[in-house]
């Protein structure tokens, strides 16, 4: 592959060497439809290069640190060793459920139980797919998620070798949650993982998936994630996810989602994971009567910088969507929100309604929230609203006159902020989760703030 | 000993002086009606009680039961059986009335090394003491006062009360604003209180109180002093008379 010299001073210039590495590596593969795709990638990455401050859209999120640490592409597991045990810490108490792992990106046989699915349902390696579908592959992988827009979907892209394919085919429901498990470790190495997943739901099909994402210890390394989400006329898809990767990690991760005609789409994300976080997600409704609701969680601690960026495309008519994304910041942490809603022109009777609600527990804690509104067409309900408060120090004292210590006067008042998220919830475990998760994350910075 | 002794308290909020030398004592057993015009600190006094870091206590003591309450979290204070029903008390959304005062029990218990109640026994209790003071249940599952009527946050600060069994309850006009059946009731659940190993101040602005709770002392509070304490029939004599006469009196007497 010709680099020109311009491109060699670019801090992606590392990736462009890695990617020759690993297209040797590929062999026979390096002819495929798939492959078209990843070279047309790296070009494009290598044109975007990694966004700077001065980018709009990365404004208050400096991926410097990214871009100047040489990240090893983890082309396998990388022979890492995961246990039952280890898994035992992600599943909620519900080790029964259908489970997809990966480990540093890469579908492991071993660790997955998929039994007990619906007739034509097909869930497992996405790697697999691409030799099993190859028809949806064309028709969806790549399609959704574009390249030749941002830097990391591109570098994503480019990488892409495995995650999660799941099919559910016309009119067939999965009951069950299907639980995706995106587990990396590492020994020492800083690498990074591509994990990509692609979500195909039929017509008036439904199913419902957590995804969480974890480490084993606290070791650095990057993770890049791109899912793709597609759901045909009136099928119903629910997406749970839950980042709980090391304090150390680097985590990017992009959602796209396409709808057509009368489906519904569910997203509950949580972020409390990571050194430094980007979430993008974007909804695309583009058929009548579609359905969009996507509600986020995020609580900061330490210096964790944790970026939310949504969008939702209202393309068609009468499409509601519904966002409520609510976040905590504690210690010296840091939170971006960005929610764009688009309405096309032809979007007539579009319901669109946005909040962003923050809680700031410490003076060096910080949010920079905004509502990005684009709208061209004339009959249309948009409303947007953002919020940044301190806990009430009346409802405090309040408490703790009544003899609950101020630590768990606090909690009691976050839980309470959070609780209009994680209600929403439907799966029962994973709400209990996430009040241990909070209660457990918090109780160092309350000890922090004691002092 | 005295349970509670109040010596020379002053106290200011935001850089203005409320308190200007309170002295009271109270001993176990006994009522204390505290009455005076808007603004004179009844409230102020109350809340510097219950350890409202706000107001900054800026001269004087408070002991209780001889220990130094002032250097006490307003926790330890409940945990060592202070209570306080606010004035207005708060609205917690998102927090539930049960969660909130099964946590506050069991923080108590805990620090009494008393064994803490599981869901079942408290909730035992919770109905019990509903019942007592005719608070309507579905208010318990509700969030912390998210919501209720005037008159339905007063009960439920006496609901509380009745579940906790304070040592000193302090009562900061919690029979403002009630319709004379919620008045007899709440006086009911204060009366149920009263033993020999209790004592309560009532904060009130009307005499109308007092006649279901019969105090063994009114004091009245003016501009941030007490200026003149009396037995029950005190109250009567300020319902017909106003404070200006006491103002007056204290004014020629200074
Ligand atoms: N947080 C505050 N900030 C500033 N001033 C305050 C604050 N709280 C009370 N004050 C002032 O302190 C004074 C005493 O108030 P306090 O609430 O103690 O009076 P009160 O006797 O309880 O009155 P009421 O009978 O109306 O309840 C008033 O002048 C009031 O405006
Ligand atoms: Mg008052």
């Amino acid at each position: 592959m010709y680099l020109g010299k311009r491109m060699q001073e670019q801090k992606s210039n590392i990736y462009l060497s890695q990617f020759e590495q690993f297209e040797k590596s590929l062999n026979g593969d390096a002819s495929s439809h798939v492959h078209a795709i990843r070279k047309a990638a790296i070009a494009k990455f290598a044109e975007l290069d990694f966004p700077t401050t001065k980018n709009e859209e990365w404004k208050y999120t400096d991926v410097s640190r990214i871009a100047k640490t040489a990240f090893k592409p983890a082309l396998s597991t990388q022979g890492a060793i995961v246990t039952e045990k280890d898994l035992a810490k992600f599943s909620f108490g519900h080790p029964e459920w259908i489970r997809v792992v990966c480990v540093n990106g890469h579908f492991s046989k071993e660790l997955s139980r998929i039994s007990d699915l619906p007739k034509g349902v097909k869930v497992g390696s996405l790697a697999e797919a691409m030799k099993s579908e190859p028809a949806l592959i064309e028709q969806h992988l790549a399609k959704h998620a574009k390249y030749d827009e941002n830097a990391f979907v591109a570098l994503s892209t480019a990488f892409l070798q495995d995650g999660v394919f799941m099919h559910i085919p016309d009119r067939v429901v999965v009951e069950k949650p299907i639980h995706v498990m995106m587990i990396s470790t590492g020994k020492g190495e800083e690498f990074v993982a591509h994990p990509r997943n692609l979500i195909i739901a039929g017509e008036s099909s439904q199913v419902s998936f957590i995804e969480t994402y974890g480490s084993l210890g606290n070791e650095t390394y990057f993770t890049n994630t791109v899912t793709e989400v597609v759901l045909a006329k009136n099928a119903i898809v629910e997406h749970e996810r839950l980042q709980m990767e090391s304090d150390n990690a680097y985590h990017v991760a992009t959602l796209h989602t396409y709808q057509e005609r009368d489906s519904n789409f569910k997203s509950n994300a949580m972020t409390f994971g990571g050194k430094l976080v980007r979430n993008n997600i974007t909804a695309t409704l583009d058929g009548e009567g579609a359905e969009a609701t996507l509600n986020g969680l995020y609580l900061g601690t330490g210096e964790q910088h944790i970026d939310n960026h949504t969008c939702i495309i209202h393309a068609k008519p009468h499409c509601p969507s519904h966002e409520l994304y609510k976040g905590i910041l504690a210690e010296k942490s840091k939170g971006v929100f960005n929610g764009k809603i688009f309405v096309l022109k032809d979007a007539q009777k579009t319901d669109a309604k946005q909040t962003n609600k923050n809680l700031i527990l410490s003076d060096e804690a910080s949010i920079d929230t905004k509502p990005q509104l684009e709208i061209f067409a004339n009959d249309v309900k948009c409303t947007h609203g953002a919020t940044i408060g301190q806990l009430d120090e009346e409802a405090l004292f309040y408490l703790r006159s009544r003899g609950v210590s101020k630590n768990k006067a606090r909690d009691l008042l976050i839980y309470a902020f959070a609780s209009d998220v994680i209600e929403r919830i439907t799966v029962e475990p994973l709400r209990e989760e996430l009040h241990r998760i909070l209660h457990k994350r918090l109780e160092a910075a309350h000890e922090l703030e004691a002092e | 000993m005295a349970l509670l002794e109040i010596k020379n308290l002053h106290a200011a909020v935001e850089g203005n002086q409320i308190l200007e030398g309170v002295n009271l004592s109270i001993n176990l057993g006994e009522v204390h009606a505290i009455m005076g015009p808007n603004g004179s600190g009844k409230s102020t006094l109350a809340q510097v009680i219950a350890g409202r870091d706000s107001y900054n206590v800026t001269e004087g003591q408070i002991l209780y039961k001889g220990e130094d309450l002032l250097e006490l979290d307003p926790e330890e204070r409940a945990q060592k059986g202070v209570f306080l029903a606010f004035q207005y008390p708060v609205e917690i959304p998102g927090v539930s009335n049960m969660y909130f005062l099964r946590s506050a029990l069991n923080a108590i218990r805990k620090s009494r090394s008393e064994e803490e109640l599981d869901a079942m026994d408290f909730l035992k209790l919770v109905k019990e003491k509903a019942k007592f003071v005719e608070m309507d249940e579905t208010l318990l599952n509700r969030p912390v006062n998210h919501g209720f009527s005037g008159g339905e946050k007063k009960r439920n600060e006496i609901f509380q009360m009745a579940v906790l069994e304070p040592t000193l309850a302090v009562l900061d006009e919690t029979d403002s604003g009630l319709d004379i059946d919620a008045l007899r009731t709440v006086a009911n659940g204060i009366n149920k209180l009263r033993d020999k190993n209790r004592a309560v101040i009532v904060v009130t602005h009307y005499q109308r109180l007092l006649n279901y709770i019969v105090p063994d002392f009114v004091h009245v509070l003016v501009d941030g002093q007490i200026v003149k304490s009396g037995g029950k029939e005190l109250a009567l004599e300020l319902e017909e008379k106003g404070y200006d006469w006491i103002r007056e009196k204290t004014a020629v007497s200074a």
